[in-house]
């Protein structure tokens, strides 16, 4: 079996009182994209810098490769990283930014610099050598930034939210180069994000991660498909989260008693009885009248490919999103929601 | 550079610094060389002459392990190096100058022995055993096994320690002495002379005690040129006022000049027989006096020196209040006076109290202008003048003196920690937002104008007169014939088979210009190597050694020169008379700046450029070189502008610090002025100013500034923050 890329065990980082990272163990495998993902303060930029040394751990044991890197400094672990700000040297040519690795590792300028141009090329930049950053556009600072972290040949890459400086149109096509990026060459990267679309976009595994510590860890389709619980149904993709009580459930179906309407619905394999269930909001349908959970429609916008509503049940309120092409329900309504899928949460 | 390679080039050092320099420093320099008095000190051990010296040569093979570079025993080096060093201070101070040795040192050694001071074998030798010190620490793993911040973390120590600390406890001890005795009772007796805190002038019409005196000088400089300084601000940053550059361009005058030039000038237009007096005399019939010099002479020479630099900080503070929050009262219905009142003034009070606090400071440490305009006035920094040059020379009045002094600069800087906190710096390149600020208050633009402009005119004029008063023939007199007379006393040149510098002005010209030409790198690159260290990185006893190298900030002028003469009087550290004391009272003086500029720039320089430089394997130093050092240009440039201005225009240190052979242009004008020749001293101040400029500017065009795109350029040449008084 091959070694994990990364394995942390029991580590923890303490800033004064705060617990930024509590005990965490995980092995992530190689040649895979690894997302960190989670709310502002949920410790998953910490992890990243406990990766790549920039923070020395508190307690526990961390191996890159199989080496033991726990109290290694930074400089001498085999990693790099692609900042959120990109930090490119302002005073330097894009050159002297992308062979500054080689050159400060003790490498003649004439080789680094035949390095860095070949580097620069394959990632579309050929002809931008003699500019400085301030030059570029953002896009182009990025794969700046990238190149000058690729031409090391590091054991592994790590990415700090590198979309969130870039606008709404330029980030799917630039997740969608480092995803090829990533294939192309096998790197194992560990990228880190507050964005659930993007980490369920070009992820091979999500980590969740919520104060300090992994929610839970799995493929995009296992995260959103079947939650551990009501926090990282919620983040993986907006979920309603309603009590219900399990009758009956068998072959992928399910009948329930929710806000004391009985419903048939889809369902994994799940124990009887009282049980939290989360319903994403494309899996419940309305119609004026049949089977299903009576309610108001309280608010109603169109989004140009989906409605969105708001609807007032004996439940709770449910978000509910439809298609266009669905029949529209103005504000007051009175529908009924039938509950295609639901999940029912551990916790 | 590891612990190792540090270890080694430590040992190399101190082996050469036994075996070739001189030991002893010495007045005949390298004569008889091996031999006699200039001998190092593997000779003057052989030969048996100073035998009490062998415990040193024998730290180095005891230390040579350490080259092997197999598992460097940092224990044994910090053994070695320490060892070293206290045996080397040790005997220095026990034999010192004849009968001057301690009583042990008599027993063993024989009555009556002696030797000189330190020299540069001693001074190497010193410098190598320090850096076997921080190698042992850097092989414990300390400062994370980085031998470059170890030494330079014990290096700097070591050096704040030699020329801040050492010093300012001989003061200490000076004080305390009386008759050859330490005694407690003394230095209380001193520090609550009458002399200092008599209030006699508020019963009867006899003098106050001198602290009462600097206090009240201090106080009234502080609060006037505040508010002067904020009409300046206020016209310059909200008046619809074409003014600004005239403004900004007398700002910069004060910041090059010798402070007592105005002084000078200002006993040109108002001293017995000054323009001013004769006019109004002849005139109006009002009768001659000689009310210029007291209180109320210095006071405004001080006001004129400081409140361009009040300005230039209040004009900062006053562009930083962001207009969006004088629009939101705006809005809610608040005229303007109201907004003023309300908004803009609470907002200002904090940088208000800093500049009264700077201004305070800076009056308290002044000593050209009183000397020159104080007349019967006496302030603490003068009366220790004359303690120590004067007629009554008494050491120990003076020590108690400068410790009264200085107590009162620290007090000042606590209270404005305390008070404003870690805010300290005041951004002179506000960011506003997008908002327009509000013009004044009619009837506030009115006032300020009618103080700013006279006041405008004044200051233009008083620089005028130097000008003025270089090319006629005697101002003061009101012979106004255009002359080059005092030039030429000063400047002669002749040709006898090549240029003979005859002028009488040459020799100090020479000498400072020397002196400030050595000592402005020096201290720039120590100030910004320790402000890169406290910016960017951690190790234990930070605080510490921040705290010590600022401390040198609010030690006065006077006090520093006074505890120069105390304790490097004598061997083994003897240094008086020499021009590199003075390069040493330079650097260690204007290194706050220094650091100040450096410690800014740094917190411009956003970490995630070192951090990107280490995750690609860069050592600490190797990102200093690449990264951090080429960014950091204007920083660089405006301590280096600074601290040569600042070594040029410097008075009250080194007035007890020259000596004939090295004589400063600035003491050597305040000997004109008490000698009555004020038009030559004037004529000396306008070259000063000249050769200043022309360093300033140069200075920013050679190091420059640095392209980081082509529409931006950091530039160097923004007024520079807080100035120490000279």
């Amino acid at each position: 079996m091959a070694e994990a890329a990364i394995r942390f065990d029991s580590v923890t980082k303490t800033f004064g009182a705060v617990r930024a990272v509590d005990s965490v163990s995980f092995d992530l495998p190689r040649g895979a994209l690894v997302t960190l993902l989670g709310p502002s303060g949920c410790g998953k930029t910490t992890t990243l810098r406990l990766i790549a040394g920039l923070e020395l751990a508190d307690s526990g044991y961390i191996e890159i490769e199989g080496s033991d890197v726990t109290r290694l400094a930074a400089a001498e672990r085999r990693i790099a990283m692609v900042f959120q700000c990109y930090a490119l040297f302002p005073h330097m040519t894009v050159l002297e930014n992308v062979a500054y690795g080689l050159a400060v590792n003790g490498a003649r300028r004439a080789a680094a610099e035949a390095e860095a141009r070949a580097m620069l090329a394959s990632l579309g930049l050929e002809g931008y050598e003699a500019r400085l950053p301030a030059e570029l556009s953002g896009g182009q600072q990025q794969r700046v930034a990238v190149a000058r972290a690729l031409v090391l040949r590091p054991k592994v890459l790590l990415f700090d939210e590198p979309l969130s400086n870039l606008d709404a149109r330029l980030r799917r096509r630039v997740r969608e180069d480092i995803r090829d990026l990533q294939r192309r060459l096998g790197l194992s990267i560990v990228y880190v994000t507050h964005d659930q679309q993007e980490a369920l976009a070009v992820s091979d595994l999500v980590v969740v991660m919520r104060e300090g510590r992994i929610a839970q860890m799995g493929t995009p389709t296992e995260l959103y498909e079947e939650p551990a619980d009501a926090f990282v149904a919620d983040f993986m993709g907006e979920a309603n989260v309603l009590a219900g009580e399990i009758l009956f459930a068998e072959g992928g179906k399910a009948r329930l008693v929710v806000a004391g309407v009985e419903v048939e619905t889809a369902m994994r394999l799940a124990a009887r009885g009282a049980v939290k269930l989360a319903v994403r909001p494309e899996a419940v349908t309305l119609a004026e009248n049949g089977s299903g959970i009576p309610g108001r429609v309280a608010r109603a916008a169109f989004l140009g490919k989906i409605r969105e509503y708001e609807v007032e049940t004996e439940a709770g309120t449910l978000f509910v999103t439809s298609p266009a092409a669905a029949p529209a329900y103005p504000a007051g309504a009175a529908v009924v929601c039938r509950l295609e899928r639901v999940i029912p949460l551990k916790a | 550079m590891g612990a190792t390679s540090l270890a080694r080039a430590a040992l190399a050092c101190a082996a050469f610094a036994i075996l070739f320099p001189p030991w002893y420093g010495l007045e005949g320099g390298l004569a008889g060389w091996p031999g006699g008095d200039a001998a190092p000190l593997a000779v003057l051990v052989a030969q048996g002459r100073s035998w009490w010296l062998w415990p040193i040569p024998l730290a180095l093979p005891a230390a040579a392990p350490a080259l092997t570079g197999r598992g460097t025993n940092g224990r044994l080096l910090i053994a070695c190096g320490a060892g070293a060093l206290a045996w080397a201070f040790l005997q220095g101070f026990a034999i010192g100058t004849p009968g001057q040795a301690w009583g042990i040192a008599e027993t063993l050694a024989g009555v009556g022995v002696s030797q000189p001071a330190f020299g540069w074998g001693a001074a190497l030798l010193i410098a190598g055993a320090v850096g076997l010190v921080a190698a042992g620490f850097a092989a414990q793993g300390a400062f994370g096994g980085d031998g470059f911040i170890s030494a330079l973390v014990l290096g700097s120590a070591a050096l704040l320690v030699a020329f801040v600390f050492a010093p300012l406890l001989t003061i200490l001890s000076a004080a305390a002495v009386e008759a050859g005795q330490i005694s407690p009772g003394a230095m209380l007796a001193r520090l609550g002379a009458r002399e200092a805190w008599s209030l006699a002038c508020v019963r009867g019409s006899l003098g106050c005690g001198v602290v009462w005196n600097t206090l009240a000088l201090a106080v009234l400089t502080g609060i006037l040129s505040t508010l002067l300084g904020l009409a300046f601000a206020l016209l310059s940053a909200r008046g619809a006022v074409r003014g600004g550059r005239a403004f900004r361009a007398l700002a910069i005058l004060p910041l090059i000049t010798p402070p007592f030039v105005v002084s000078l000038s200002l006993i040109v237009l108002f001293g017995r027989t000054g323009v001013v007096t004769q006019f109004l005399s002849s005139v109006f019939d009002i009768p001659r006096s000689r009310w210029i010099y007291g209180l109320p002479g210095v006071l405004l020479a001080q006001l004129l020196a400081f409140t361009p630099i009040a300005f230039m900080l209040l004009e900062g503070a006053v562009r930083q209040i962001a207009p969006s929050l004088e629009e939101a009262a705006a809005t809610m219905g608040a005229r303007r006076f109201t907004v003023f009142q309300t908004v803009t003034w609470p907002l200002l009070r904090p940088s208000l109290a800093a500049v009264f606090l700077l201004g305070f400071v800076e009056s308290l440490s002044d000593f050209g202008n009183p000397l020159v305009l104080g007349g019967d006035f006496d302030v603490v920094a003068t009366r220790i003048f004359f303690a120590i040059a004067g007629a009554r020379h008494d050491p120990g009045r003076a020590a108690a003196l400068a410790l009264l002094l200085f107590g009162l600069t620290l007090g000042a800087f606590a209270l404005q920690t305390a008070w404003l906190g870690r805010r300290r710096y005041v951004t002179l390149t506000g960011k506003g937002d997008s908002g327009v600020a509000a013009p004044l208050p009619r009837g506030l633009a009115i006032a300020c104008g009618a103080v700013a402009y006279p006041w405008l005119t004044f200051t233009a004029v008083v620089y005028a007169i130097i000008m003025l008063g270089a090319f006629v023939h005697d101002i003061g007199r009101g012979d106004m014939t255009f002359t080059w007379r005092h030039y030429i006393t000063a400047f002669a040149v002749e040709w006898q088979n090549g240029p003979a510098f005859t002028g009488a002005a040459w020799d100090s010209l020479f000498s400072t210009v020397e002196v400030a030409a050595i000592s402005a790198p020096l201290t720039a690159s120590l100030g910004i190597l320790l402000a890169w260290l406290f910016a960017r990185q951690t190790f234990p006893g930070r605080r510490t050694l921040e705290f010590m190298a600022m401390l040198s900030f609010a030690i006065p002028g006077t006090v520093v020169g006074v505890s120069y003469i105390l304790a490097f009087n004598v061997p083994p550290v003897e240094l008086t008379g020499t021009s590199l004391v003075l390069v040493i009272c330079f650097v260690f003086r204007n290194l706050p700046v220094g650091m100040r500029a450096g410690i800014a720039a740094l917190a411009q320089i956003d970490r995630s450029l070192d951090e990107a430089s280490a995750t690609m394997g860069a050592t600490a130093v190797s990102t200093l070189r690449r990264v951090i050092l080429p960014l950091l240009r204007p920083a660089i440039v405006a301590a280096l502008a600074y601290a040569f201005v600042q070594a040029m225009t410097a008075v009250s240190a080194v007035i007890f610090l020259v000596s004939a052979r090295h004589n400063l242009a600035t003491v050597y004008i305040v000997g004109r002025v008490e000698a009555g020749e004020i038009t030559l001293a004037i004529a000396y101040c306008s070259v000063l100013i000249v050769i200043m400029l022309a360093v300033v500017l140069g200075i920013d065009r050679a190091v420059g500034s640095v392209r980081i795109g082509r529409r931006a350029e950091v530039e160097a040449m923004r007024p520079a923050p807080l100035p120490m008084a000279a």
